[in-house]
């Protein structure tokens, strides 16, 4: 209580912040495209016929979606280079624990959607000619991707907040450099009151668009 | 006549039931062939085994006098890709049409044309075109089959399969899924198409169709071909009880001549 805010020294270390918001913003490029990208072929693989692809997948899902990203990324920071002999820095654990676990849960989202599609579908593309992974490329996925975009795009939202968590390890994103702002300037308050308003600001448009484009979805079903 | 499709002693099993218990069957080029029979007697089985949508249990089936599949000691082994090449040269039409709903009209009957017989866009655009004149519905070229009826559904699904020209056209009770009032316009492109000389195999309950378009009539009883003729013999005066009874069942609300 009575707390008499003060956002100056906030804004005389925005480029120190600005520093951050890059990383958080190439961080969060990055492991959406891998997680969403490699999360299609987990869940084509997870969908398939052959158990020595489906089992495999299965078992990825499980364990990347059932441990926490948080301790993904600092297992993949210290254990992993003593385990493996692999040296790994702040980036490539977090971009390594955000994406796999990234991967999971959306692997599940697309293999719903593969699962949503009519199994009449996969019989009139075979009927004429077509090999499995014709049917699926041109016929199953671009239907069940459409189907579940709203679920891809909050997958999304959640990356971009996720990216929050390479500060742990020191990679040098938003909340990162507030903390270290905060330390200089004794202004915690100010400092991490400002990570919540920008992530805010980014998010809360985003989230907006989704919906017009979740209703744009429904009415051209 | 040339023979298209020769079945040899077709058996088929889902686990522990078997469903179709050696079929024998020849159909000749320009032949229409209706099944006949009660649900469970096996004749959609024995339609999706002809382009090996089902796998035969054992059984040769010949397209065009080739052989499908490869003979090892007495067991027929099938590969994936000789498979998808036989089907591309069968034409399948369904109950529930399964149109591609994210394609329009045209684009669902040049998919195949272009992805699997490898033609140019504009040849499949007017290879489609062609087709779907043929069924009457070239001005819904452009629209997605959400947009249709039910009776034209079914006719875009006749002239996807068309614009592949199969050697012979596969017809899974497609006017069943249908209301009564769309079932004659399906029923009429199926006529015209027999007309002029396509090679069809029918499962169907239309009997007026059977009797009218059908060069020859099978009745399939538990696995089995039970009746064969000509319609016009085979459904006046069937030779079995259980095919009488079929016959009945079909006819009993007919409206009195």
């Amino acid at each position: 209580m009575g707390h008499s805010w003060d956002f100056a020294t906030i804004l005389q270390n925005w480029p120190v912040l600005w520093v951050g918001i890059k990383g958080t913003i190439f961080i969060f490029v990055i492991t959406v495209i891998l997680g969403l990208g490699g999360g299609l072929i987990v869940g084509v693989a997870r969908y398939a016929k052959s158990p020595f692809i489906s089992y495999p997948a299965r078992a990825f899902v499980e364990i990347f979606r059932n441990t926490p990203v948080l301790v993904q990324i600092i297992w993949f920071f210290y254990a992993f280079p003593i385990l493996t002999g692999i040296e790994t820095d702040p980036f490539l654990a977090a971009v390594l624990g955000i994406s796999l676990n990234t991967m999971a849960f959306s692997a599940e989202i697309y293999r719903a959607g593969i699962q949503s599609i009519d199994k009449g579908q996969w019989e009139a593309g075979k009927a004429i000619g077509m090999t499995y992974n014709q049917t699926l490329r041109r016929i199953i996925l671009p239907v069940a991707i459409k189907r579940v975009l709203p679920a891809l795009t909050n997958r999304g939202i959640e990356v971009f907040k996720m990216s929050t968590l390479a500060s742990v390890v020191g990679y040098v994103e938003t909340l990162n450099q507030a903390k270290l702002i905060a330390d200089l300037n004794f202004n915690p308050i100010e400092s991490y009151t400002a990570v919540a308003i920008i992530f805010f600001v980014v998010l809360y448009p985003v989230v907006q668009a989704t919906y017009v484009l979740e209703r744009r979805l429904r009415r051209s079903d | 006549m040339t023979e298209i499709v020769r079945i040899e002693n077709l058996h088929k099993s889902f686990d522990n039931l078997e469903v179709l218990k050696g079929i024998d069957l020849t159909v000749n080029s320009g032949e229409t062939v209706v099944l006949l029979g009660s649900s469970g007697s096996g004749k959609s089985t024995m339609l999706r085994c002809v382009n090996f949508m089902e796998i035969p249990t054992s059984g040769k089936i010949y397209l065009n006098g080739d052989l499908v599949g490869n003979e090892r000691s007495g067991k027929m082994t099938y590969r994936e890709s000789e498979l998808c090449a036989l089907r591309s040269r069968i034409g399948m039409v369904f109950q529930h049409f399964n149109l591609f709903p994210h394609m329009t009209v045209i684009e669902n009957v040049m998919e195949g044309q272009v992805i699997v017989l490898g033609r140019s866009k504009s040849e499949a655009r007017e290879k489609a075109m062609a087709q779907l004149e043929r069924v009457g519905l070239a001005e819904k070229a452009e629209e997605y089959p959400a947009r249709l009826s039910g009776g034209q559904k079914q006719r875009v699904a006749i002239a996807r399969a068309l614009a592949m020209d199969p050697e012979v056209m596969l017809f899974d009770e497609v006017t069943s899924a249908l209301d009564p009032e769309l079932v004659g316009e399906v029923l009429k492109s199926m006529r015209q198409l027999a007309e002029e000389g396509m090679t069809m195999l029918c499962v169907t309950h239309e009997l007026g169709f059977a009797y009218h378009v059908a060069n020859r009539v099978l009745f399939l009883n538990d696995g089995a071909i039970l009746e064969e003729g000509e319609p016009q013999k085979i459904l006046k005066t069937p030779k079995t009880d259980r095919m009488r009874e079929f016959l009945e069942g079909h006819s009993l609300f007919k409206l009195p001549d």
